[in-house]
């Protein structure tokens, strides 16, 4: 099944075109990594698909992105709904300052659909789901910021499934982490792949091969190489995508 | 020899000038104390003037100038803040921002006289509200308006946008945003800057003389027409409009240790505060 899909996608910001007629098909209930080198475009992308691009100013975008069944970039739109749907985790940890129930709670707060007792039990899931429950269960209102670095991503990744996502997008979420932490998010990326489609934007090529079902490879905005992971690190259809892997640039 | 010389002497300097700062506000506090701790009694604050304030205490005025600087806060925090939040989060085009920031800096730069001035002929006289707790109020709250929003707009600006991303980003609209983590996360800083405009409030004179002072008024204010003593101006007039100075030199110089006491407290207590948020929420 198709989750996202995106068709003749040019981006620009101002003078700058940022995306060159991208088209994927993003797998539903898999793990899609996209890698390049820095600047090109892969975060851009990612952003398109919860339209965090919006805030920039002279933003200009062709060609539609469907997510599910819905074309995202209509003018009726409802972002809130669409950002819900579509989590993001950053590459910074940023959970508010705010204790660690109110965190998980905040998407759930803004929507205002769920009564006291619902909006607990689905931050205790939630916190689960993220392999956090057991390590904050007894402090669950002590602040956020006091947690671990790896904690503290964790607890954005609680933070965007407690709206139940179909998508999570992730841009970089291990490169301020520890190795450690930075294992534990990937077999958590894994364990959530029964639950919604990822989107992974990383830097770590390995990474990329360790997690991930489909691998997207970008260039200068292009989307150069985009297939079953196991494929395109092992016979690279084209020259670039085998030089990047390779390390012969990057 | 001649470069040790050099640096020495740029020590020198330099201790000299700190030392300068700080022994004037030590010169200047010790020798409130020792003329102002004389007259200073539990009576002294809790009584009224006597004898055409040639006896007994400072009770109205500390009552006055307690209402003045409470009204002018309430009034221009809100507004204050809500400018900031306007002009931090809604306000389009750079040019209308620098536009009203120029104001609001001009307004910030304005001698206090002239807001005295400014109120006594727009709410003394014009809007009618004579010489009143309201009208001094008022007064102060539009001197106090720049410092506040100057002071939001910077608490705002101090927020990391990550919060702000990650507010969108799951959801919430941009009034959600703003209201639930916006104005939250920069709270600890702007109200440190409320309680720093509350003691620049009480210390004010010249905005309140023509607006809201009486010279000697046994009676406290009743309702928000009435007018006040205070504080700073009751140093004053003691200080230039007494008849019997051998008896009205001490009460000024004890009335002006209550005032700065008052304004030294209400200023760590901010510190006190801020010191208190910044430990509690790390980011």
């Amino acid at each position: 099944m198709v989750k996202i899909r995106t068709s003749n996608l040019n981006l620009h910001f101002g003078d700058n075109h940022v995306l060159r007629d991208v088209n994927m098909e993003i797998q539903e209930k898999k793990v899609t990594a996209i890698i390049g080198p820095s600047g090109c475009g892969k975060s851009t992308l990612l952003r398109t698909f919860n339209r965090m691009n919006d805030f920039v100013d002279k933003l200009k975008i062709s060609g539609t992105i469907m997510v599910g069944d819905k074309d995202i970039y209509q003018d009726k739109m409802d972002l809130s709904r669409l950002r819900a749907k579509v989590g993001m985790v950053f590459q910074k940890p940023n959970p508010f300052p705010k204790t660690i129930f109110k965190n998980v709670a905040f998407g759930l707060e803004v929507q205002g659909k769920h009564s006291k007792c619902e909006v607990f039990s689905i931050v205790e899931e939630s916190l689960r789901a993220a392999w956090l429950w057991d390590e904050v269960k007894d402090r669950l209102h002590s602040p956020a910021m006091a947690l671990s670095g790896g904690q503290q991503q964790r607890l954005c990744i609680a933070r965007a499934l407690a709206n139940c996502p179909e998508v999570l997008l992730l841009d970089e979420p291990t490169s301020a982490l520890d190795p450690q932490s930075t294992a534990k998010i990937e077999e958590l990326c894994l364990a959530l792949k029964d639950r919604v489609s990822i989107l992974i934007v990383t830097h770590n090529i390995a990474q990329a091969g360790r997690i991930s079902d489909y691998t997207a490879f970008m260039y200068l905005g292009e989307l150069v190489e985009f297939g079953e992971t196991e494929k395109v690190f092992t016979v690279p259809k084209d020259k670039r995508t085998e030089a990047y892997l390779t390390g012969v640039f990057g | 020899m001649k470069r040790k010389l050099f640096s020495l002497s740029g020590i020198v300097g330099l201790y000299t000038a700190v030392i300068l700062s700080i022994g004037f506000l030590i010169f200047f506090v010790i020798s409130i104390i020792v003329k102002g701790s004389s007259v200073i009694s539990w009576e002294f604050i809790t009584t009224a003037p006597r004898l055409g304030m040639t006896e007994g205490g400072i009770w109205p005025a500390l009552v006055g100038t307690f209402w003045l600087s409470f009204l002018a806060v309430i009034i221009s925090v809100p507004i204050g803040v809500f400018s900031a939040v306007y002009l931090f989060s809604y306000a389009k085009s750079t040019k209308w921002v620098s536009f009203v920031k120029i104001c609001v800096n001009t307004l910030a730069g304005v001698p206090s006289i002239i807001y005295g001035l400014f109120g006594m002929a727009l709410f003394v006289n014009m809007m009618g509200f004579e010489v009143s707790l309201l009208s001094g109020a008022l007064t102060l709250a539009v001197l106090a308006l720049p410092i506040v929003i100057n002071a939001s707009f910077e608490a705002l600006s101090s927020v990391s946008p990550d919060f702000m991303q990650a507010a969108y980003a799951l959801g919430a609209t941009k009034r959600q945003s703003i209201l639930r983590v916006l104005i939250p996360t920069a709270m600890p800083n702007i109200l440190t800057s409320v309680i720093l405009v509350t003691g620049r409030v009480a210390g004010e004179t010249a905005p309140i003389m023509f607006t809201a002072v009486a010279f000697y008024n046994r009676q406290l204010p009743k309702s928000l027409m009435d007018e006040v003593m205070a504080l700073p101006y009751h140093i004053f007039a003691l200080m230039t409009e007494g008849t019997h100075s051998a008896k009205q030199v001490p009460i000024a110089y004890g009335s002006a240790l209550v005032l700065l006491l008052l304004v030294l407290s209400i200023s760590s207590t901010a510190l006190i505060l801020r010191y208190r948020l910044r430990k509690k929420r790390q980011w």
